[in-house]
């Protein structure tokens, strides 16, 4: 067996490489010099990249490893390649921003490595527990970044309530995995979903159980009814370190979602289908009219970003293999997008996160036109402007939950209307942004600084990215479409 | 025909290419940002015009069609023109080199940005008019929006903000839901492509229900976009706070996508619910021009008077097309073309008075024909081909309408007749409190007359006017056959026999000539 699973180790290498390189920053951390700490980024930066190419290998031979615990299919492969690219441009934002605060530490890289490692184990789980094990590596490792700036208290204060909280949201989703054991004997997401077809009916067991998961998911989605500690985590974060975590967990969660609720319970989606659509509902509206009211960017994103989860769980509620495909497809564009807007609102904070309210962007058309036109081009693809990846997302994901009307009936086509009226009350506050920014008068007291070059680059992927997927598609959609084929729907 | 692989590719981008060559200029160059824009549209107005070379006026089918594939299987970049979107193109690569020239002087800050605006509304709306995929048209329709925003927010006047996110928001809410329409139709069809579409809905139609939702759904997006009554409002502040050159592609071309929706989808894809509804859209459109005379009748502002008049022109368009007979839907594409020209003309003197003044306040004006008889002399022909006076083009468009109206129902004939009278006394009285008396303001007294650039424009538009108002059958001719494609899918043919002469004309002609015959007799008999 030793060999064996010693060849089963290319197909976690993405993981291997992550967690080597955090650990290699860690050990040459004390050696390096303050001035020297920066290339300690760049060393992350090329481990993730390294990583991404392990990815491309691992998709070569695909498979099941170590016992069937990780199954390195075409699913896992996509999620792995978001995850790593959204970490990695995470990362490249983080550089300058740390010198910038003071906080420039070996640990920071390293934390950011395991916590993308832990958020690729999830994607690629095919047991519980693992799955269990890398939502501890991701959740452990962003507590420690969202407190990273030490000395400001809201990010002290984030750090605690994501904590506190985040620890809850995990017991849940334990309880929810002993439930699933009781019931079906087994943790492997394939075998549940053979033990409950082999069941006369679902017992009762098992869905509390997929309840109990579902809490502990929905509060690592930041979806409604548990989205309530999000705006505060994000806002109160090092902006880097928000984008990082606006973007990558959630798409590793939803993968772990997307295997237990399409794969272990796919038998039993018209259990779970009101709960998805009731929470799809509750977080769209949440999600856009509490963005509405906020004046400061960085938690107006937040809410955002509890709008956009809303829109994946209408591709959700497909429950078919279409619907697999939207919410990957959406799952790149919206990382893309986010980490773009982010990463932005991560230069124009200056320095000590001063400037973050709307009107802090006034004119800021004239004084930056590149950068502004960077923003704007992330804001109006979250609103989902045709020819940006986000237009196409909802395309996909409205199209999935449209052609799911043979299953659920008119109950979905109400979803994807909600969801649309959703879109334009988003596209008040994405707007307001970009009245700031072009039609109001400049404020005075703002000096612009130049964007950083690796900050640039990171933000020049994202645009690059955001368009690639809004105008020529087809190939990533495909790729979900196949990903979507390999997850061994019932 | 002749063969033009790639015509309606290069008219659709080169604007937007254009806007590439604009990026690299320094952005204070402020001389060579408008040369090149100006010499870009014109290059496309001169590239559009080799359309009307190769267009075959007895054909129905689109022409110049390309067809690749886009995204999987079920979307494709498909353009193609036929009789009704052909000159809507043409509408708007000639109104684009007048909004940059009446932009010339008028704007001084970011002039980079409002060219790099214009330009991309061009691309967007030919992109719209020359669409024949679904998926393509939508990414077309939402895209004129943005630059659209920009123009009115950052070049537009006192109360730009408010009326930019007002017309944004109004128009992508129509939007929205048609685009879940969109989705149900591939879902029911398998395609988004327009022509597959028609097959497959001809063949085996629609339950009621769901073809009532769609034909709904696209109809509210069209609906905002016109703008039917009541869905107007966004219009008159969009108007008036946009900079003229918005005004202009706003009232000339922007609405037009609206009612060649209504023709392109709406009614040829769900004909028996355009023909069950059609009494409620005769009703708004009726409401919508007398509603728009009235209110425009009492503005005390002058741009705002202008926007409104589109409200009162728009709602003829309209019911020109729910009259669902050749002659009027004619008329109605006529008279989007002429309300292009003529509401266009109007924004630009309207636009031109403002450069000297800057107000729109009717009250500051008075008297200007002494100061300014060379301006005031066009306001006065634009005016006139606005309200419908022969031989100028309006009078053709409105009175095919009537006529082609009046067959099928008497009554909202005689309703929109009364509008055309409205538009008189409105646009005359405003012609005499701006230009007729004495010189009421003392500082109007030394306004300057036309530039050489102003009479370039204003000559142009009143060529124009004058032109689309004697040589109308140049126009309608090659619109026929695509019209009466359109026309047989919403009356079958066994019920669509009434309108078989044309009783003015006293001719027992069959249809389509004696609508020719129609245009092209009555300006030589106004003429006279």
């Amino acid at each position: 067996m030793a060999t064996g699973q010693l060849l089963n180790l290319h197909r976690v290498a993405p993981e291997f490489h992550l967690c080597i390189t955090g650990i290699l920053v860690m050990i040459l951390d004390p050696f390096v010099g303050a001035a020297r700490k920066r290339w300690l980024g760049w060393l992350a930066f090329a481990g993730a990249l390294f990583a991404l190419l392990a990815v491309h290998r691992a998709y070569d031979s695909q498979g099941m490893a170590y016992d069937s615990l990780i199954s390195t299919d075409v699913f896992s492969v996509f999620l792995h390649v978001i995850v790593i690219v959204a970490a990695a441009l995470a990362i490249l934002g983080s550089i300058d921003y740390l010198d910038k605060e003071g906080i420039q530490r070996g640990e920071y890289y390293a934390l950011a490595l395991f916590a993308a490692a832990g958020m690729g184990i999830l994607a690629g789980a095919n047991e519980l527990v693992t799955a269990f094990i890398g939502l501890e590596m991701s959740s452990i490792s962003s507590y420690v970044l969202v407190g990273f700036r030490k000395r400001a208290a809201a990010s002290n204060e984030a750090s605690m309530k994501y904590f506190l909280l985040g620890s809850f949201a995990t017991a849940f989703f334990l309880y929810g995995i002993a439930m699933v054991y009781g019931a079906t004997g087994t943790t492997y997401i394939d075998k549940v979903q053979a033990a409950l077809q082999a069941a006369p009916s679902i017992p009762a067991l098992a869905i509390i159980g997929l309840g109990l998961m579902f809490v502990g998911l929905g509060f690592k989605v930041v979806i409604a009814p548990f989205q309530v500690y999000g705006p505060d985590v994000y806002e109160g974060a090092p902006t880097p370190v928000t984008t990082l975590l606006a973007s990558a967990p959630k798409a590793a969660t939803f993968a772990l979602m997307l295997r237990v609720f399409y794969v272990s319970y796919g038998s039993a989606s018209e259990f779970w289908f009101w709960a998805i659509w009731i929470s799809a509902v509750l977080t769209m509206f949440i999600g856009n009219l509490a963005a509405l009211v906020q004046t400061n960017v960085k938690r107006m994103l937040a809410y955002s970003s509890i709008a956009h989860a809303g829109y994946i769980l209408v591709a959700f509620a497909a429950s078919t293999s279409l619907g697999v495909a939207a919410v990957l497809f959406y799952l790149g564009a919206y990382v893309l997008m986010k980490v773009g807007a982010f990463l932005v609102v991560t230069h124009l904070g200056q320095q000590g996160e001063k400037r973050l309210d709307v009107a802090d962007y006034a004119g800021l058309g004239m004084k930056q036109p590149v950068l502004s036109v960077a923003l704007s081009l992330f804001l109006l693809s979250l609103l989902g402007l045709p020819a940006t990846a986000g237009f196409l997302g909802k395309f996909f994901a409205f199209e999935a939950a449209l052609d799911a009307h043979s299953i659920h009936g008119v109950a979905i086509i109400w979803l994807v209307v909600i969801a649309a009226i959703n879109s334009v009350i988003g596209a008040y506050y994405y707007l307001r942004v970009i009245v700031s920014m072009y039609f109001a008068e400049p404020s005075k007291d703002y000096v612009p600084t130049s964007v950083a070059p690796a900050l640039s680059v990171a933000i020049f992927v994202a645009v690059a990215g955001t368009l690639y997927l809004g105008i020529l598609p087809g190939a990533v959609y495909d790729f979900a479409k196949a990903a979507a084929d390999s997850l061994p729907l019932h | 025909m002749v063969q033009q692989p790639v015509l309606l590719t290069v008219i659709t981008f080169l604007p937007l290419l254009s806007v590439a060559a604009l990026l690299l200029l320094r952005s204070d160059d402020h001389v060579w940002i408008r040369r090149i824009a100006l010499a870009a549209s014109l290059a496309e107005f001169a590239v559009s015009l080799l359309l009307l070379r190769g267009f075959d006026s007895s054909n129905a089918a689109y022409q110049c069609t390309e067809y690749h594939h886009w995204i999987g299987e079920a979307i494709h970049y498909h353009l193609g023109v036929d009789g009704i979107s052909l000159f809507l193109v043409l509408l708007t690569t000639f109104l684009t080199p007048i909004a940059i020239l009446c932009s010339w002087e008028s704007i001084h800050e970011n002039v980079k940005g409002f060219f790099i605006s214009l330009l991309l509304i061009e691309t967007a709306m030919i992109g719209v008019f020359v669409s024949l995929d679904l998926f393509l048209f939508f990414v077309f329709w939402e895209l004129t929006l943005i630059p659209m925003y920009f123009m009115i927010g950052m070049w537009g006047h006192e109360h730009r903000i408010y009326a930019a996110v007002k017309f944004i928001l109004y128009t992508m809410f129509g939007s929205i839901l048609m685009l879940v329409a969109i989705l149900w139709l591939y879902g029911l069809t398998g395609t988004f492509d327009l022509l597959d579409i028609q097959q497959s809905l001809r063949s085996g139609s629609l339950p009621h229900l769901t073809e009532l939702l769609l034909f709904g759904a696209f109809f509210l997006a069209f609906a905002i976009k016109v703008p039917l009554f009541p869905l107007h409002t966004w219009l008159p502040d969009a108007h008036t706070e946009a900079p003229t050159a918005g005004s202009v592609i706003l009232a000339g071309v922007m609405l037009k996508l609206g009612t060649y929706g209504i023709l392109r989808f709406c009614v040829p894809l769900f004909p028996d619910a355009a023909r069950q509804m059609a009494p409620l859209i005769g009703a708004l459109a009726i409401i919508g021009i007398v509603y728009g005379a009235l209110v425009a009748t009492v503005q005390t502002d002058l741009k705002r008077l202008v926007a409104y008049t589109s409200v009162s022109h728009l709602g003829f368009v309209v019911l020109g097309i729910f009259a669902f007979n050749s002659t009027a839907v004619q008329g109605a594409i006529y008279q989007m073309l002429n309300h292009g020209v003529s509401t266009g003309a109007l924004f630009l003197a309207v636009g031109m008075l403002y450069d000297r003044r800057h107000t729109h306040d009717i009250k500051q004006f008075g008297g200007l024909a002494t100061p300014m008889p060379i301006l005031m002399s066009f306001f006065l022909f634009i005016a006139l081909s606005s309200l419908a006076l022969p031989p100028l083009n309006g009078f053709i468009g409105e009175f095919m309408i009537l006529i082609g109206t009046y067959l099928g129902h008497h009554a909202w004939a005689s309703w929109a007749a009364s509008g055309a009278v409205l538009s008189a006394i409105y646009l005359l009285w405003a012609y005499q409190r701006v230009a007729l008396g004495e010189v009421t303001v003392e500082k109007n007294r030394s306004l300057p007359d036309a530039s050489t650039r102003e009479r370039i424009i204003l000559v142009t538009m009143a060529l124009v006017i004058l032109f689309m108002g004697v040589a109308s059958p140049l126009f309608t001719r090659r619109m026929e056959a695509s019209v009466d494609n359109v026309i047989q899918r919403v009356n079958p043919p066994e019920n669509a026999s009434h309108p078989a002469t044309i009783p003015c004309m006293g001719a027992p002609a069959a249809v389509k000539t004696a609508d020719a015959n129609a245009a092209a007799a009555i300006p030589a008999g106004g003429g006279q």
